[in-house]
């Protein structure tokens, strides 16, 4: 069982460390996020610029951005999906190894934004692969990106390494491969992944009750 | 910068054979545009290239237009025997005029830039109409850079053009069959969740909201 806060504090102070394998195994993983090197749209600028001096992530520990999927953790999805590039946004993210994390950066990102009603813009990557911080905003500021990041930090922090709430890449049943969609005739096939993305209730209306 | 008038005058007297017409833009901006027949569309055009007087030799933009096609209904008054009188009946008539579909060329000259430019110089060409006669010739051997934008206008409109040296989908994936840009063009219903619907997209989420097996 985890140590408590106080008694830490007071082990602390007398020279002695106490810590347990999910702490330090958490500790260390919310400290090395590498995200995967790449940009989408205009959100991508903002992104950069969280790189360079003026944000500075790599104060977070996430200043190594792969160009390849096999070496990141945190995929950023900065910027508007097109169904054009759906198909290859979700290999990638395939491609990315365990534990893997996403961030959807922006409008677009998290819903298709100001083109949401257009025929070629993905409604939002989380109809296709799991999303676990999103940030609003048209572009968001880098200040958001660093919170989304802590969020994220948070996040990981949490996880339990054991039961049912245990990341995924510790649990042998858990989904690991998302579907890629295929560029059909009309629109993508299939159009949303229902395992990740289930149908909203519905539509409250007065003529539609039955 | 010559007006479009002195342009077609230029026209008829270097090729008098080629069928080219003004056709007029009645709005305040008054830009009026040169159309030719697909047939002499590419001597129009390296004419307007070569030619020392106009020198058009940026293309700067090539797009297209959908003109659906348009029920008109008209009045018409006939003679008819009623009751063995002849009289003038008014009758309606409503009859479909076929649509077509266009492809404008934007026009500028850099060798002449010198001269006062008023704007593009506009070209059009009009398909025989919108479902299986869509062919037109490409331009790209005279303005090189109107091959992308060709490919574009094919890609959203349909238009086939014809001699160019690459006509792919440019935008939208190769399996996709539809043009987006085409008046009747149906976009894909993938509107599953709207914070806040209203009008068309109530509409729509109205009804996929409707539990699949019951139909209105």
């Amino acid at each position: 069982m985890a140590v408590e806060d106080k008694l830490k504090i007071e082990l602390g102070k007398q020279g002695v460390f106490v810590t347990t394998v999910n702490e330090i195994y958490n500790w260390g993983r919310k400290n090395s996020v590498w995200p995967l090197q790449f940009g989408l749209a205009c959100c991508a600028i903002e992104m950069i610029a969280t790189t360079m001096a003026r944000y500075d992530l790599a104060r977070f520990g996430a200043e190594v951005f792969r160009p390849s999927p096999r070496q990141a953790d945190l995929m950023i999805i900065s910027g508007t999906i097109t169904k054009k590039m759906a198909p290859q946004v979700v290999r990638l993210y395939n491609q990315m190894a365990e534990p893997r994390y996403v961030i959807a950066m922006g409008a677009c990102a998290i819903s298709g934004g100001p083109f949401k009603q257009g025929y070629n813009v993905l409604k939002g990557i989380d109809r296709y692969i799991p999303v676990d911080v999103h940030i609003p905003g048209c572009p968001p500021r880098p200040e958001a990106l660093i919170h989304a990041f802590m969020t994220l930090q948070a996040k990981i922090d949490a996880q339990p390494l054991t039961g049912t709430e245990r990341p995924r890449h510790l649990d042998a049943a858990a989904m690991s491969e998302f579907p890629v969609p295929t560029q059909g005739a009309h629109d993508l096939e299939p159009p949303a992944n229902r395992l990740v993305w289930p149908l909203p209730a519905p539509v409250a209306s007065g003529e539609n009750c039955g | 910068m010559k007006s479009t008038e002195e342009i077609l005058a230029l026209i008829h007297a270097a090729l008098p054979a080629a069928n080219v017409e003004l056709v007029l833009n009645p709005s305040p901006c008054a830009q009026h545009s040169l159309r030719v027949a697909p047939a002499d569309a590419f001597a129009v055009a390296s004419f307007l290239r070569e030619s020392d007087e106009l020198a058009l030799d940026y293309c700067s933009n090539v797009t297209g237009v959908d003109w659906p096609d348009k029920e008109i209904t008209e009045k018409v008054k006939v003679t008819q025997l009623v009751d063995g009188e002849e009289k003038i009946v008014e009758e309606t008539i409503k009859r479909i005029e076929p649509g077509y579909l266009e492809s404008v060329y934007h026009l500028y000259s850099i060798k002449r830039a010198h001269e006062a430019i008023a704007g593009p110089v506009v070209l059009r060409m009009r398909t025989i109409n919108r479902t299986d006669q869509v062919q037109l010739p490409s331009l790209t051997f005279v303005w090189r850079a109107a091959e992308f934008q060709e490919r574009e206008v094919f890609d959203l409109f349909g238009i086939v053009f014809t001699g160019h040296p690459d006509l792919r989908r440019i935008l939208m994936w190769d399996e996709f069959e539809d043009h987006p840009m085409r008046r009747d063009y149906v976009d894909p219903d993938d509107y599953e969740y709207e914070p806040t619907p209203h009008d068309e997209v109530l509409k729509r989420a109205e009804q996929q909201s409707k539990p699949t097996g019951v139909t209105a």
